[in-house]
């Protein structure tokens, strides 16, 4: 029990795919621009990430050690097509705006990390789970970013007004800053540092350590 | 020891060609059902966009009103673009201009010199919406297409009653580059078509997209699009040859005549 929750929860914070091994970053820039798309986008990527995991692990005794990278790329690649057409079918307009990004979900790298470290090793349903997880951290990350670039670059939360903007009779200067892909960097930036200082743990060594010179060693 | 035999039949060719084949099999049926079953619901979202585009370059459009309703107060008309007349040779209302323009009855070749929206053929007929106001014509929506820098682009310019004057231009489906091209859809830049002119002195297409920032009070250029010359020109050329001599042209003359004699 205490297992598969750490499965489903880890994921979420101590294991975080975009903060810790700081994966799938590419597409946390360029969706996160407002809430709604990205709460699509998550939506579409766990589905993704959950289906693909379970359906990798259903048929590992079977893939051959060759190709199966190519095995792998191939069910996340027709599960993201199947995603991408239910989108257009049901959600157009968002959709719309996520334009390339849900099918480079293809070219997610926490997808085919976790189909290839653990959906080829582990059970269906444990796989569906980290699918799951992952999915939700990645999740996570993302609505963090986009609910501060939408409320501090358009003063709105899902199109509805939370800061009264000036140009609009109020008091709040929209900062355009928000709505370019730097501040994504940022906001991930400064979550990556919380996020460590509170658990001490996920630091990195340094590579190098910084040598003191004496003055007779330069000589 | 077992273990060691299913690792060596798991990696024989036999049954890699059997797992290689049955995921592409599965995969593949997946794939086109989705397609398939999903298509009927894409189509209407696909139409449903494209009327609220029409609405929208009409000035008609507000969020939240019901778009077909509204779409069937304006009245389809089919053109004979060669004499710019009023056509009943089919139902303007379901007429389909992209197939129309790969029918080879239906259709003629551009002569090269004069495609340079390059789209290489059109349809002989052409679905326009009137917007009547009363009896009178209040304004017109032409569909335009033309290339982009990757993608066709397809959009709707509405024109005035006087036939010179455009009300707006906005495209439904383009492919150009997110960020750089697809600026087009850009509100701000899309006013900037509101009350341009579309021919100069001599009556020609006059429309410009000009690099950087159009001149002040230039009746006929809107602002380049930075990092999507390309596509900007792409827009210019699609507008100029729509509604130039070839296409739309003898349409618009009509409509200015009509309207000079009404004033």
């Amino acid at each position: 029990m205490s297992e598969t929750k750490s499965i489903l929860l880890d994921p979420l914070v101590d294991k975080n795919p975009i903060l810790l091994q700081v994966l799938g970053v590419c597409s946390a820039l360029a969706v996160t621009t407002s809430l709604l798309p990205s709460l699509l986008m998550c939506a579409a990527m766990t589905t993704v990430a959950m289906f693909s995991g379970a359906a990798i692990s259903a048929i590992r005794e079977h893939i051959p050690n060759n190709i199966r990278i190519i095995v792998q790329m191939t069910i996340i690649a027709s599960l993201v097509i199947v995603v991408d057409q239910t989108l257009k079918a049901y959600a157009f307009e968002t959709s719309k705006q996520l334009s390339v990004f849900v099918g480079l979900i293809i070219t997610n790298c926490i997808i085919l990390g976790r189909a290839e470290a653990f959906a080829m090793k582990n059970p269906v349903g444990a796989s569906f789970l980290d699918g799951l997880g992952n999915g939700l951290g990645y999740s996570a990350v993302l609505i963090v970013v986009a609910a501060s670039r939408e409320l501090f670059g358009a003063g709105t939360l899902l199109g509805y007004e939370v800061l009264p903007l000036t140009s609009n009779g109020g008091w709040y200067e929209a900062n355009g800053m928000m709505l370019l892909p730097p501040s994504a960097f940022f906001i991930i930036g400064l979550l990556i540092w919380a996020v460590r200082s509170a658990r001490p743990k996920q630091v990195e060594k340094p590579d190098f350590q910084i040598h003191e010179v004496h003055r007779t060693e330069v000589l | 020891m077992a273990d060691e035999q299913a690792g060596r039949s798991r990696d024989s060719i036999a049954n890699t060609l059997i797992v290689a084949i049955s995921v592409a099999l599965v995969c593949s049926i997946l794939v086109s059902a989705s397609a398939v079953v999903l298509r009927p619901l894409q189509l209407e979202n696909q139409d449903l966009f494209r009327k609220r585009i029409v609405l929208e370059v009409a000035g008609l459009y507000e969020p939240g009103i019901d778009i077909n309703t509204r779409f069937s107060a304006i009245e389809p008309r089919l053109i004979d673009l060669e004499t710019g007349a009023y056509s009943d040779a089919a139902d303007a209302a379901t007429f389909d201009v992209l197939a129309a323009s790969n029918d080879p009855d239906m259709s003629i070749d551009i002569p090269p010199e004069l495609d340079i929206a390059n789209i290489r053929r059109r349809s002989t007929l052409a679905p326009v919406y009137v917007v009547r106001d009363g009896d009178r014509v209040e304004q017109v929506i032409l569909p335009v297409h033309g290339a982009g820098l990757w993608s066709t682009m397809y959009g709707y310019l509405s024109v005035e009653r006087d036939g010179r004057t455009v009300r707006g231009l906005q495209f439904y489906e383009h492919a150009e580059t997110a960020g750089l091209g697809d600026q087009v859809d850009r509100p701000d830049w899309r006013a900037q078509w509101q009350g341009l002119l579309l021919f100069d002195a001599d009556g020609n297409p006059a429309v410009e997209v000009v690099r950087g920032q159009a001149p002040e009070g230039s009746p006929h250029a809107v602002d380049g699009l930075s990092g999507a010359t390309l596509t900007g020109r792409g827009v210019m050329d699609l507008v100029r040859y729509w509604t130039g001599p070839h296409a739309f042209g003898p349409y618009l003359a009509r409509l200015a005549r009509e309207a000079d004699r009404n004033e």
